[in-house]
């Protein structure tokens, strides 16, 4: 278990900054962007310039491969969201792609009783179709 | 020209300015009506008005500063008074507008901060191996090595499906065991883990509002169900951002 944010009143000091500056910034935006009071200010905030801010973020933090499929890639360009992972998402990308292509490819024969190859190239799986014609 | 920033209104303590900095950078300061007292922060036209908001929430990086600067100065007052954070960008023209709209909807803050007294925000996340368990044993060896494999993906495939319903069943329990010694329970939707950080699955992502005094059993609740072996995050105490909303009772 492990917590952040700012003590209990009267039981603690005064969180230090940096307490703060760690909490989780989807955290905070879940908060201050969806919670909290709503009054009108004097200055026209476009609600629904913050609502679709709230959809992406929000899409950006219940599923990034939602928000993908849907074309919505903006924080793949914003280093504090994508430094380091791009190439984990690319790489899990590539992967669902393949198991997506092989349990495709495999499910058919399966079911007809055949016994597919455990690794199939294009060239395999042309052969074994052509051995049985 | 400048604006005024809102970032909350409390219950009294007129004479403890936060720290700061603001969103602006700025040293928050007070407008005090009657017993409220709103947080706020003069910050530059230029930067805060309607075309700049409207840049800025096309920036992620600039949201991220204003958001960190807004819940640090709301964490720095809520220490201290029932406080009622408000949403991001709440903008007035001078303090006398402020102190209009505190004496405008002082009832609905009055009792905003009488349900928030005494209590914080907790938030509780909950995660789960997202891999199932590995297979018991291999499916009996035909000397067809593909049909092997097919075999294995389906029972990993059921695996998975029955690991997902697990998962929500312990979520499930676990909110409703929480929400019991809670005043309040708010359910969010879970974050990707790649936010999150973890290999594990985040099956909740809930928030509560817990009485001080009954913080010790809502910590024993939460250990209670850290031994059953669910993996749990818990932040806060939070100000009440999930509590405090208008037009509620």
């Amino acid at each position: 278990m492990t917590s952040g944010g700012l003590p209990v009143p009267g039981r603690t000091a005064r969180p230090p900054e940096h307490r703060v500056e760690s909490t989780n910034l989807a955290d905070i935006l879940e908060r201050v962007l969806d919670k909290g009071i709503v009054i009108a200010g004097d200055i026209r905030v476009n609600l629904l310039d913050i609502e679709l801010l709230t959809i992406k973020i929000r899409l950006l933090v219940a599923s990034v491969d939602k928000a993908r499929e849907m074309g919505i890639d903006w924080w793949e360009h914003d280093p504090s969201l994508s430094s380091g992972q791009r190439d984990l998402n690319e790489e899990n990308r590539r992967l669902r792609q393949r198991i997506g292509d092989l349990e495709a490819a495999r499910t058919p024969e399966l079911e007809n009783g055949a016994a597919p190859e455990p690794e199939p190239s294009r060239a395999r799986t042309a052969r074994a179709r052509g051995e049985r014609e | 020209m400048s604006l005024v920033w809102l970032y909350a209104v409390r219950l009294g303590g007129a004479d403890r300015p936060p720290a700061g900095p603001g969103v602006d950078g700025e040293r928050p300061r007070f407008v005090a009506e009657g017993p409220l007292v709103a947080v706020v922060g003069t910050v530059r036209e230029e930067e805060f008005d309607e075309a700049a908001l409207a840049r800025a929430m096309e920036d992620l990086g600039r949201i991220e500063r204003l958001a960190r600067a807004h819940h640090a100065v709301i964490v720095e007052t809520a220490a201290e008074e029932p406080t009622a954070p408000l949403r991001l960008a709440t903008l007035y023209r001078d303090d006398e507008a402020v102190a209009r709209t505190l004496r405008e909807r002082a009832d609905e803050f009055g009792r905003v901060l009488e349900r928030v007294r005494d209590r914080q925000e907790w938030g509780v996340k909950v995660y789960v191996d997202a891999k199932p368990e590995a297979a018991a044993e291999e499916p009996a060896s035909s000397g067809k090595p593909g049909t092997a494999y097919l075999l294995r993906r389906r029972a990993d495939r059921d695996r998975g499906a029955q690991a997902r319903e697990r998962a929500r069943a312990v979520a499930d329990r676990i909110d409703e065991t929480l929400a019991r010694v809670a005043a309040a329970a708010h359910r969010m939707k879970p974050q990707d883990a790649r936010l999150s950080g973890r290999a594990q699955e985040m099956v909740l992502n809930a928030t509560y509002l817990v009485d001080a005094a009954a913080e010790e059993d809502f910590r024993a609740a939460l250990a209670a169900v850290e031994a059953e072996g669910a993996t749990v995050e818990l932040t806060g105490p939070w100000p009440p951002f999930s509590f405090a909303t208008l037009g509620e009772s």
